[in-house]
């Protein structure tokens, strides 16, 4: 049986530095990947090479068996990114923030209040971006992977900026992603306790 | 959660990327505003420079007018893109599952009609300064608002090309300007012309040939360099 | 087909290729150029108008052909790259840029000094084509600007391939958008279209004049092809190879 995701042999330079050679992975529904590895290793590269954001010098991304530069839309459809940057407009409100992204990608149909109340943000709906903390503003931003329907989740350095209980929170929304047969990848510097079905990559 | 087929229209994209812009630039009042007073001080610095004369004045109107127009709307485009590659939302556009053409295409319709539709609306006020006489700025603002849409468009793709560079500012006129001229061109010669008392269709043709053309290329472009320049 | 585009396309064969081929351009070049510069300045008889002075389209016109020539090479070739992303085609476009350049400064000088005995100033606004040439001249700032802007190479070959093609499509535009704003108060021009034939001894120099500077661009841009190649591959095995072994 083929994986959901797969990455065959990728090869990746920035500028004259080579990340990582022949590196290749396999992902089925309810797993996570953890990406772990020094500063500078590379995670970010990877992560933004599976999302289509950096082209490889050599290798291969599937996605259902299929290469996904043949099938970008659909692809992109199936995936949500959670950068380093949280990709909201400093001027706009969190509802705006967020209604805007129902123009990018499908929605889950989830409901709004519900996702909201559950990050402990419905207090800040209508307060521009730019007066959230850093860490309430990741908060918003996990709202956006929830709300979007997408199997994939790339989550860049989630813990960043959270307290110790929106740590334990972003486990667990991961935690029941994968139960429901989401999957996720990850980058992090911490430990990490989700679910069973965890694989791991090591940068050097 | 197979089922990912239900993307938002390609329409819904493109005005959900403009009306964000709108909104953004509604909130802060000062991008509309700044090209627009550098356009009438571009405008005021000509006169200084050549003397009150009237004849002379009368004479050099279109061309000052049309100057300052290209030069407020490359102001106006070194942000077009700039927010978006430093916050985030750029690599949020990227991945969507829609295509980028029509991102892109949103983003220049807000650009314009927050940029090129203020100068249009403007120039008759500058153009009074100029002793232009009316029927020739209504031909200066049907001009105005043809190559506009062509600046908009074509200055995304310098832009897109050159966001997240370091003094991208600079760059962006060089890549521009040269691509613009023909828009100058016909612009300032076609408003001489009809000062001059001369025929106007063909300049107004060729305007509107290069607004389409451009509005049909344009978007394609921009959204190859804005993947290219966020890697 | 496909299999010998790709061997072709290899940095290590194109390399030694190169190195072969551009003494077949050198020697017809010289020697195409020698026979020019000597029929052009002592076989051609006088222009009935403009005396010796018109000698010096045996250097403009070359060049002023080999301009624009160079920019569409460059489009070509980047678009190539960026499509079937072939990375030999983009060390073209970036050895081609700066020859470009260079011919086309060249045009504009020449024609400039053409134009001081005909005209009587250094630089006439209605010469449509001099116009042409120096909008062509910032459009090749524009794209070595970009090119030298971005440190990433494979970034900047990408980026500039989408300028040299954009700019590629807007070249004729120009062309015609100045052509029309000249036309408007019919300015001197330095060569009438449906003029008087020219003289046959005037005209073979030039033919051997264009044909002559063709081939010596084409050993030029072989040349810095090869230098490029050999830069963007610094890190490969067969470079150091080369190195070691002390070829060229």
């Amino acid at each position: 049986m083929t994986a959901k995701l797969s990455a065959n042999d990728l090869t990746l330079f920035r500028g004259e530095r080579c990340l990582f050679k022949g590196l290749s992975f396999a992902l089925n529904t309810g797993e996570l990947l953890l990406l772990e590895g020094r500063n500078g290793s590379g995670k970010t590269s990877l992560m933004r090479a599976i999302a289509g954001l950096l082209s490889l010098e050599s290798g291969e991304i599937l996605w259902d068996g299929e290469p996904v530069r043949v099938q970008r839309q659909a692809f992109h459809g199936a995936l949500v990114w959670m950068a380093h940057r949280v990709g909201l407009k400093a001027d706009l409100t969190l509802v705006e923030n967020l209604r805007f992204e129902a123009h990018l990608r499908p929605q889950s149909g989830a409901d709004f209040d519900e996702v909201v109340k559950r990050l402990d943000i419905s207090r800040l709906k209508r307060l521009p971006v730019r007066s959230l903390s850093a860490g309430q503003q990741r908060r918003v931003a996990l709202a956006r992977m929830m709300l979007a329907q997408a199997p994939l989740w790339l989550m860049d350095e989630p813990f960043t900026n959270l307290d110790r209980e929106g740590r334990a929170l972003v486990m667990k929304l991961t935690d029941e992603h994968l139960e429901k047969g989401g999957m996720c990848i990850m980058a992090a510097h911490q430990d990490v306790e989700i679910g069973s079905n965890v694989k791991k990559i090591e940068l050097r | 959660m197979t089922d990912y087929d239900e993307n938002p229209g390609l329409f819904t994209a493109m005005l959900g990327v403009a009306r964000r812009d709108l909104l953004l630039a509604w909130k802060r009042p000062g991008d509309i505003l700044n090209p627009l007073f550098f356009f009438a001080m571009v405008a005021t610095l000509f006169p200084l420079a050549v003397g009150p004369s009237p004849e002379q004045l009368e004479f050099s109107g279109p061309a000052v007018l049309w100057v300052a127009a290209l030069l407020a709307m490359l102001l106006s485009l070194n942000s077009l893109f700039l927010s978006d590659f430093e916050d985030g939302s750029l690599d949020q556009m990227l991945v969507s599952p829609l295509p980028l053409t029509a991102l892109a295409l949103g983003k220049s319709i807000a650009h314009w009609l927050t940029s090129g539709l203020p100068l249009v609306l403007v120039s008759p006020v500058v153009a009074i300064t100029f002793r232009m006489p009316l029927s020739v700025t209504g031909f200066l603002m049907i001009t105005l608002l043809l190559g506009t849409i062509s600046l908009s468009l074509l200055g995304s793709i310098g832009a897109a090309l050159t966001v997240g560079l370091h003094r991208g500012t600079a760059l962006l006129s060089l890549l521009i300007l040269p691509l613009a001229m023909p828009v100058l061109i016909f612009g300032a010669r076609t408003v001489s012309l009809v000062a001059a008392g001369d025929g106007v269709a063909g300049g107004l043709y060729f305007l509107g040939a290069y607004a389409v053309l451009v509005l049909s290329l344009a978007p394609f472009a921009t959204a190859a360099a804005l993947r290219i320049s966020n890697e | 087909m496909w299999k010998f585009i790709h061997k072709l396309a290899s940095p290590p064969h194109f390399y030694s290729l190169a190195a072969r081929m551009v003494p077949w351009f050198v020697v017809p070049g010289l020697l195409l150029v020698a026979y020019g510069v000597y029929a052009g300045l002592f076989i051609a008889p006088a222009d009935y108008q403009q005396g010796d002075a018109f000698r010096i389209i045996y250097i403009h016109v070359p060049s002023a052909y080999l301009s624009m020539m160079t920019y569409m090479i460059m489009a070509v070739s980047a678009a190539i790259g960026l499509i079937w992303r072939i990375k030999l085609a983009h060390a073209v476009a970036a050895g081609a840029a700066p020859l470009g350049a260079w011919f086309t400064f060249l045009a504009l000088v020449t024609g400039s000094i053409w134009g001081k005995p005909m005209w009587g100033t250094w630089w006439e606004w209605g010469d449509p084509r001099l116009t042409s040439e120096l909008i062509l001249l910032f459009l090749y700032f524009g794209y070595m600007a970009l090119r030298g802007a971005i440190d990433d190479t494979v970034k900047a070959d990408k980026a500039s391939a989408v300028l040299a093609m954009v700019g590629a499509v807007n070249v004729p535009i120009i062309h015609f958008s100045v052509e029309w704003w000249s036309s408007l108060h019919q300015g001197p021009t330095l060569v009438k279209k449906g003029g008087p034939a020219m003289d046959v001894a005037m005209l073979y120099p030039l033919l051997a004049m264009i044909l002559g500077f063709t081939f010596l661009f084409a050993a030029l841009l072989l040349r810095r092809v090869r230098a490029e190649v050999l830069f963007r591959e610094r890190r490969t095995r067969w470079v150091k190879e080369l190195v070691l072994s002390g070829g060229t």
